[in-house]
C-alpha cells in the first residue's frame, strides 16, 4: 500500500487534471492492460450491472451500487468484482471478493471521484471470464477535496462500527446488511499551506466479513472509499451464528467487531457501541 | 454584487452626527479589477459598496453566487467595526484583489489603523482577502481549530479560486490565525469592546461569532444564513444546538454571513431553523425506513425549495452530509 501512496503522490506532483477529462477510453486502455493483461473483458454481457449518478452532488460521497445478475451458486458465481475509477489519481478503487456464502455478489458503497470519469465494475466469474459494466460520472475534486468536516470528532471515534440489518433473518437465503466503519479515510492529498507537507494518508485498506468461519466478503481498498466507509453486502446464514468483521488500516491498526445472528447483541465490548437492528432496503 | 447594490441602507438611525456625513458618503464605488474584463455571469462587481448598519459598523454584502472573476470570490458578507483607536475587520472576502479594494474602501471611511482581522470560519469567501491586511501590527483572530482546518483545506481552496476566479485571483495567499480563540476573548478597539466567541462544531468545526455591546450587534458569520440556503459543512445537530446558545445573545440585530447587511435578532434565525429542522426530521425518517442518500435527496425538505436562493445547487450536499451524520445515531 505504501507503493500505492507514493504512486498517488507522484500523480499529484505531475498534475493530474482535476476536471475536464474527456469521455474517452484512452486511460482505460492502459488500465485494462496493467490490471488484466490480454484477457478479454466482455461488455454488455448482462453478468454485472453498475448504478451511479450521472452528476454527483458531492464528489467526496458518490453513492454507487454494483451487482451480479445471478445468485451465488456452486455451479456459477462471481469470485471478484474490481472497481475502477479511470480518472482518479489511484484508479484501482477496490477489489471485492465473494464466496458462495455471500449469496449475492452485490455491493453498495460510497466513493470519492476526482474528475469527470468512467467508473467500471469488472466481475470475474468462477470460469475465469471477465465481465464489465461502466457508467460515466460528472464529479470533480473528491480526492483533493477537504478532509472531514470535524477531524477531531473523526479521530475520537475511529474504528467504531455499526451494522444495519433488514427485518427478520431469512435462513439459507441472502440477507442484506450495511456495515459502517468510522474512519477518516484520509487521501493524503491535502498540502498544509504553512509547512508545505502533505497530510499523511490514513485509510482503511481491508475489510473482512465472515459468517461463522466462512468468509462472506473480503474488500481490499484505499482512500477511494469515502470517509466513514459504508458497504452494503449480502450473507447467507444457514444456522444461528456470528457475523464478524475485521478491518485493518494503513497505520496497521486492527478493528474487530462481531454481531450475533439473529440477535444484535455486540460480542466485542469496547470495540464499538451496540447498535439497534435497523431495516435496510 | 447586483443584489447588494439594489439593497437600501438599513439600520442607520443611530449613527452619530459626526459620523453621519462620512457614512452617507461611504457608498464607495471603486473600480474592480474584474470590471475591465467585461461583465461576468453573476453580474460584474464594479464597486465595493459598504452599508452602514449601526454606529461605526459597515457591512459589505456578498451576492448569492459562486465565486467568479466578477465578484472576486467575495460571495459572503463582511463587516468593519470602528472603535476609538483602531478598527476590526470581520472576514475579508475571497481573494487578495478583493482584500485590497476593501482596504481602499475602508481607508475612505476612517484614518484609524486596522488592529484585528477576525475570521469567522475557514471558508474561502470569508478569509482569502486576509493577505491585503497582513502586517506585524495586525492580529488575525480565529477559532482554535481554524489552523488545522486551513492546513487540510487551503490548498484545495487556492486551486478552486484560481480556477473559478481566474487571473484576478493571482497573488492570493493564506494568512492563518495569530490569535486563537478556544472559548471567548474580548478585543478592545478603544472605548469599544468586541466579544469573540468560539463555538462547537456547527456550520463548520471552527465557527466564531462577534458581539458588539455598544450597538448590540451580533456578527454571526455563517452560523446565520438569511435568503441563501444554509450549508452544512460541520454538523447538523451541532448547528441546531449552537443556535440555541446564540438565541440567548442580547442583540437587537445580526449581520448574517450571507443575506442582507443586517437583520432583526433573533427573528433572523427563524427560516434557517425551520429548514435545518426539516432536514433533520426527513433524513431521520429516510434512515429509519432503510433508505438511501439518493432517495433522500429526492424528497427531504422539498417544501423549502422555493424559499431559498441556491437550493438546487446546495441542498443535495446538505442532505448527503446530514445523512452520513445521522446514520450513526
Amino acid at each position: 500500500m505504501k507503493t500505492a501512496v507514493s504512486t498517488f503522490l507522484l500523480a499529484m506532483a505531475v498534475g493530474v487534471p482535476a476536471w475536464g477529462a474527456a469521455e474517452d477510453e484512452s486511460r482505460w486502455h492502459d488500465l485494462r492492460e496493467s490490471l488484466f493483461g490480454d484477457r478479454q473483458v466482455h461488455e454488455d454481457s448482462g453478468v454485472v450491472s453498475l448504478e451511479a449518478p450521472y452528476r454527483a452532488h458531492d464528489a467526496a460521497v458518490v453513492p454507487i451500487t454494483f451487482e451480479a445478475a445471478f445468485p451465488q451458486t456452486d455451479e456459477r458465481y462471481v469470485k471478484t468484482i474490481t472497481l475502477i475509477v479511470d480518472e482518479n489519481p489511484l484508479p484501482m478503487a477496490g477489489e471485492f471478493h465473494f464466496t458462495e456464502a455471500s449469496g449475492r455478489a452485490a455491493i453498495s458503497t460510497r466513493i470519492r471521484v476526482n474528475a469527470y470519469t468512467h467508473i467500471r465494475a469488472v466481475a470475474e466469474t468462477n470460469d475465469g471470464a471477465l465481465h464489465m459494466a461502466k457508467r460515466y460520472v460528472k464529479a470533480s475534486g473528491g480526492c483533493s477535496a477537504p478532509a472531514g468536516k470535524d477531524p477531531e470528532a473523526a479521530l475520537a471515534s475511529i474504528g467504531k462500527m455499526k451494522l444495519r440489518r433488514s427485518g427478520p433473518v431469512l435462513w439459507g437465503e441472502p440477507n442484506s446488511a450495511q456495515l459502517l466503519v468510522s474512519h477518516p479515510n484520509h487521501t493524503g492529498m491535502q498540502m498544509d499551506q504553512v509547512t508545505h507537507h502533505y497530510v499523511l494518508a490514513h485509510f482503511v485498506d481491508s475489510i473482512e466479513v465472515r459468517y461463522g468461519d466462512r468468509p462472506v466478503l473480503t474488500v481490499e481498498s484505499n482512500f477511494s472509499l469515502s470517509e466513514n466507509p459504508a458497504v452494503r453486502f449480502h450473507y447467507v446464514p444457514k444456522e444461528p451464528g456470528e457475523l464478524s468483521v475485521r478491518v485493518t488500516d494503513s497505520d496497521g491498526e486492527v478493528f474487530a467487531r462481531a454481531w450475533s445472528v439473529p440477535t444484535s447483541v455486540a460480542k466485542a465490548p469496547g470495540a464499538g457501541e451496540a447498535s439497534p437492528v435497523n431495516p435496510v432496503q | 454584487m447586483s443584489q447588494g447594490i439594489a439593497r437600501a441602507v438599513t439600520g442607520s438611525t443611530d449613527l452619530r452626527p459626526a459620523l453621519r456625513s462620512r457614512a452617507l458618503t461611504a457608498w464607495l464605488w471603486l473600480a474592480a479589477a474584474g470590471a475591465a474584463l467585461g461583465p461576468s455571469p453573476t453580474g460584474a462587481a464594479e464597486a465595493i459598496q459598504l452599508t452602514p448598519v449601526a454606529q461605526g459598523i459597515y457591512v459589505y454584502t456578498g451576492p448569492h453566487a459562486d465565486a467568479s472573476g466578477g465578484n472576486l470570490g467575495a460571495v459572503g458578507n463582511l463587516a468593519i467595526v470602528i472603535g476609538g483607536e483602531s478598527v476590526a475587520l470581520i472576514d475579508s472576502g475571497g481573494s487578495l484583489a478583493f482584500g485590497r479594494q476593501l482596504r481602499a474602501a475602508l481607508e475612505e471611511i476612517t484614518d484609524l489603523p486596522v488592529s484585528h482581522v477576525i475570521n469567522t470560519h475557514v471558508h474561502p469567501d470569508h478569509l482569502l482577502g486576509n493577505a491585503a491586511f497582513a502586517s506585524p501590527t495586525v492580529e488575525f483572530v480565529g477559532h482554535r481549530r481554524l489552523g488545522a482546518a486551513l492546513a487540510a483545506r487551503a490548498a484545495f481552496y487556492l486551486e478552486a479560486g484560481a480556477r473559478n476566479i481566474g487571473p484576478e485571483f493571482a497573488g492570493t495567499t493564506v494568512v492563518g490565525p495569530t490569535l486563537e480563540v478556544a472559548d471567548s476573548i474580548h478585543i478592545n478597539l478603544g472605548g469599544r469592546v468586541l466579544k469573540v466567541t468560539a463555538h462547537a462544531t456547527a456550520h463548520t468545526d471552527n465557527d466564531l461569532t462577534v458581539f458588539d455591546r455598544r450597538t448590540r450587534t451580533l456578527f454571526a458569520g455563517d452560523l446565520v444564513f438569511v435568503e441563501r440556503l444554509p450549508i452544512v459543512d460541520g454538523s447538523l445537530k451541532g448547528w441546531l444546538a449552537v443556535m440555541d446558545d446564540l438565541r440567548a445573545v442580547p442583540a437587537v440585530r445580526v449581520v448574517p454571513g450571507h443575506g442582507p447587511a443586517s437583520a432583526r435578532w433573533p427573528g433572523a434565525l427563524q427560516a434557517q431553523e425551520r429548514y435545518l429542522r426539516a432536514v433533520l426530521r426527513d433524513v431521520r425518517a429516510e434512515i429509519a425506513a432503510g433508505g438511501t442518500i439518493e432517495n433522500a435527496i429526492g424528497w427531504v425538505a422539498s417544501e423549502e425549495r422555493t424559499k431559498w436562493a441556491r437550493f438546487a445547487e446546495d441542498h443535495p450536499r446538505n442532505v448527503t452530509a446530514s445523512f452520513t451524520e445521522l446514520e450513526w445515531e
